[in-house]
């Protein structure tokens, strides 16, 4: 039994090495100086300039933006996570509502729609949808940002399945005691789905903080780029084939992957639930 | 749907109308607008389109570039998730075994769900890079030269690792979750029947997991097809040339560089297609695994 452990432990080591290798490698070069890199090659051992090139990075614009500093890069990209997280959040729990408790003619023809937008993801409508939002005049905004991204159902989805299987028990005495939607919605609803909106909220904000593609179409004024959209303007220092600061590219690299890694890590429990009940 | 349900003529409707017509607005207008650009040839000085039927298509699908694309696409597709889905099985099964520290591994396992896909690909773009990466080091000594953005196989085979890579956090967790519901009583009683490891794994956890299988399948083919758009972008440095890309690539490559609207839109109306008979497999394996628990 003792050694069937042991090889259990052995391919668990070595794949948990597998996940953290790279990014021990990005971190640990991050804080060599740009030259020594050059000469020896990407690094595992620590190196003297961590303050130096996070200090760098954080306020002041580097090679890469021509203004835009790391910090505000950071806000914008909480900007996007939280904004998604939370606009999400609140118009697919008012459509699941709707949906549910609601005696509804055309209810299913709603609910169609909705699912329609599990159909069609950005990258397969994305110029279209950038050519609508510029005739919007939303481009450099972050409602430009947010919103186009907010409506697909897979929120509504989960909040329907949610709501489906809150007891029935709860409407009636709700009814008997004189409450009417809204105040059944706010003051019941709302309260027992807690758990569930802690879990679907770290799953939104980790998708929200990781858009790529849209931020980098939408986003052509610098005071809106987030830490992702940056990752662009890196490996176009690097498509022009100029000297790129190597550990300032790891350091954003790093600073862009800390807040959503942490998150998880820390929110766990809520993040495995939210991951396994909004994919069902 | 709910047995007692409130009755209000107009609330329902307040509450349906964000989500509707952001929906209508970001969704359905600019899908209806790509199905109808791809029977339009539109003017390149922008003079008006003229209706030219099924025209794009035929260019589209006879092209022989697209048709690499396509077949690349498709090997790209198959080998990512065969490779994390075979990865993160093994080690669910291992977690799954082990009794001390599961829940440190989980977490060790897990956290890179976290990292944006075109962020890995910086990291990738570093780690095999020909001057300073300690991969393409290792490569060397196994007398394999790798040159990153210059051999179409060497690109190939890091975009694929990259996605991988990224990918081994969710199936785990499916995978592992998957496992843990698996009943104690059916797990011990094949421990009395059956002495080998392996075999008992084959024949009683395998088909129990059948189910979390074929979704995580679905979910694999969707996230190479779509979700590795900022992995390809980042290490082929936004510059296609004679990189290999996916089909997503190629609809936004032909739609913001190559300026050829009807093509692009024919080319996004095939994925919507695909997509479309993805979701109804996957709706329907939902329905039958609710069926049957």
């Amino acid at each position: 039994m003792r050694r069937v452990h042991f090889w259990d432990h052995l391919i668990l080591i070595l794949g948990s090495l597998l996940m953290l290798m790279p990014i021990l490698y990005a971190f640990m070069t991050s804080t060599h100086d740009p030259v020594s890199i050059f000469r020896n090659g990407m690094q595992l051992s620590p190196g003297g300039h961590f303050f130096e090139t996070y200090h760098t990075i954080l306020t002041k614009a580097g090679g890469f933006t021509k203004e835009v500093t790391g910090v505000t890069m950071f806000w914008n990209s909480m900007i996007l996570g939280i904004g998604f997280a939370v606009g999400k959040i609140v118009i697919s729990m008012m459509a699941a509502y709707a949906i549910v408790y609601f005696r509804l003619p055309f209810a299913s023809f709603f609910f169609w729609i909705i699912f329609s937008s599990l159909l069609l993801p950005l990258e397969v409508r994305i110029l279209p949808s950038y050519e609508i939002v510029q005739s919007m005049g939303m481009m450099n905004s972050y409602a430009g940002l947010i919103i186009p991204l907010i409506a697909s159902a897979t929120g509504t989805f989960y909040f329907r399945q949610f709501f489906k299987s809150v007891p029935d028990e709860l409407v009636e005495a709700a009814r008997i005691d004189g409450a009417g939607p809204v105040k059944f919605f706010l003051d019941i609803l709302v309260p027992l789905s807690r758990t569930m909106i802690a879990a679907i909220f770290i799953i939104m904000f980790v998708y929200g903080w990781n858009q790529y593609l849209w931020p980098t179409l939408i986003t052509t004024d610098e005071s809106f780029f987030t830490l992702v959209r940056g990752i662009k303007q890196i490996t176009q220092v690097y498509a022009e084939s100029r000297l790129p600061k190597v550990n300032e590219a790891m350091a954003l690299s790093i600073l862009a992957m800390l807040p959503p890694i942490l998150v998880v890590i820390i929110f766990q429990s809520w993040f495995v639930k939210g991951l396994v009940e909004s994919e069902k | 749907m709910k047995r007692v349900q409130f009755r209000h003529s107009l609330l329902p409707y307040f509450l349906l109308i964000p989500q509707l017509s952001i929906i209508g607005l970001f969704f359905l207008w600019p899908a209806g607008e790509a199905i109808r650009a791809s029977f339009y040839l539109e003017d390149p000085f922008g003079f008006g389109s003229t209706f030219v039927g099924m025209d794009n298509y035929i260019d589209t699908m006879s092209n022989a570039e697209y048709l690499n694309t396509a077949w690349f696409t498709l090997i790209f597709t198959v080998v990512v998730a065969f490779f994390s889905l075979s990865i993160s099985l093994l080690l669910a099964v291992k977690a799954d075994a082990v009794l001390h520290a599961r829940s440190s591994y989980r977490t060790l396992l897990m956290w890179v769900y976290a990292i944006a896909p075109p962020v890995a690909g910086l990291v990738s773009l570093m780690l095999f890079d020909q001057h300073l990466g300690p991969i393409t080091d290792l490569a060397a000594l196994f007398g394999w030269e790798l040159r990153l953005g210059v051999n179409g196989f060497d690109t190939a085979f890091v975009m694929s690792t990259t996605a991988i890579w990224k990918q081994i956090p969710v199936n785990f967790i499916f995978f592992l979750s998957g496992l843990q519901s698996v009943p104690k009583s059916i797990q011990e009683a094949a421990a009395i029947d059956c002495k080998s490891g392996t075999r008992r794994f084959w024949s009683v956890t395998f088909p129990l997991l059948a189910p979390t299988g074929f979704f995580l399948l679905i979910i694999n083919i969707t996230y190479a097809l779509f979700d590795t758009f900022g992995i390809i972008d980042v290490l082929i440095k936004s510059e296609p040339g004679n990189n290999p890309i996916t089909l997503v690539y190629k609809v936004y490559n032909d739609a913001f560089r190559g300026n050829d609207l009807g093509g692009s839109s024919a080319q996004s109306v095939v994925l919507m297609i695909l997509v479309f008979i993805l979701t109804i497999i996957q709706f329907r394996m939902i329905e039958r695994k609710v069926h049957y628990n």
